[in-house]
């Protein structure tokens, strides 16, 4: 106990001086703050795990530490608090990013097969074992 | 004829296996490209340059003169590398509105002491408000924007010594 409480106190004056702190944190009051209101937060929540962060795109702003995601969160939440649908604060992102922000793509002249091709796949699936299962029957 | 049938799936995979370790090979555009070229600049009010500085916002830019705005940071290091470039299309004329991501007076005070200072007038955009509102996605961005205030171009990352006339012809054009 008296071991860890020393460690510890060694441990924390090594933290440097916050020279160009706004690289590493993002200042944003809601970035990492929950709404109060448990409803419009899972909203958010569920909004922000389906937008993508900019600056390293292969994570969800939900899941991302960069400053640039905090940043959105903040939007994201204060948007809903302010009582906007995530349909609309995802369209805001869209007319300014463009589709890439969005793990979830629209329905549009260029993502229609995504939607339409497995339905495809199992139509001609579901074809092929009928005539196989009749086949046999005979 | 029927044999061929049953190749046909195996040479669709074959197919899609070779786009995909062809289009690993490629370089991958790294950057997110604004959506928002054309379209007016998003209304802002954000603090100057120090606390006592006057606020920047969005209608200084409907004054019929075309500006550069300059989305850069004081712990953004292609920016160190970009001031020199920022400083000689000031000093052809052009004028530079700069709006600083995350940062603090003491910090922007130091930087402008240290590398010049090409900007007309700083906004500091603590939360990344107004970089989000245009579409930006990094430090540094610079935006062409007309005199009505629409945005005309994006020009993605440090500005280098071969980028100074493609930018000073696109503040030209937005005359």
């Amino acid at each position: 106990m008296i071991l860890a409480a020393a460690l510890l106190a060694l441990a924390a004056p090594a933290t440097p001086p916050a020279v160009g702190a706004g690289q590493t944190v993002s200042s944003a009051p809601l970035a990492d703050t929950q709404l109060a209101d448990p409803v419009a937060e899972a909203k958010a929540q569920a909004l922000m795990e389906e937008l993508r962060c900019l600056t390293c795109q292969s994570q969800s702003i939900a899941d991302s530490n960069a400053p640039m995601a905090g940043d959105m969160r903040h939007q994201v939440r204060s948007r809903i608090a302010a009582g906007e649908e995530p349909e609309q604060v995802r369209a805001w992102l869209v007319e300014r990013y463009g589709d890439y922000v969005t793990f979830r793509p629209g329905f549009d002249w260029a993502t229609w097969p995504l939607y339409a091709l497995p339905l495809l796949f199992i139509l001609v699936a579901g074809v092929l074992l009928f005539r196989r299962i009749g086949r046999g029957g005979e | 004829m029927k044999r061929l049938w049953l190749i046909l799936p195996l040479a669709l995979f074959g197919l899609f296996i070779g786009l995909a370790a062809y289009q690993m090979t490629q370089p991958k555009d790294e950057f997110v490209r604004s959506t928002m070229i054309g379209k007016p600049l998003p209304a802002f009010d954000l603090p100057g340059e120090t606390e006592d500085a006057p606020r920047l916002t969005s209608q200084m830019f409907a004054d019929g003169k075309p500006r550069l705005l300059n989305v850069w940071a004081t712990w953004c290091v292609p920016c160190i590398a970009e001031a020199p470039q920022l400083d000689a299309l000031a000093k052809r004329g052009v004028p530079i509105v700069g709006v600083a991501i995350r940062d603090e007076p003491e910090a922007i005070a130091q930087f402008l002491d240290q590398y010049g200072n090409p900007y007309t007038a700083i906004a500091r955009d603590d939360i990344a408000e107004l970089q989000l509102a245009l579409g930006s996605s990094g430090v540094p961005e610079t935006f062409v924007i007309d005199g009505k205030g629409v945005i005309r171009y994006q020009h993605i990352g440090d500005i280098r010594a071969d980028n100074i006339d493609e930018i000073y012809a696109e503040w030209e054009k937005a005359k």
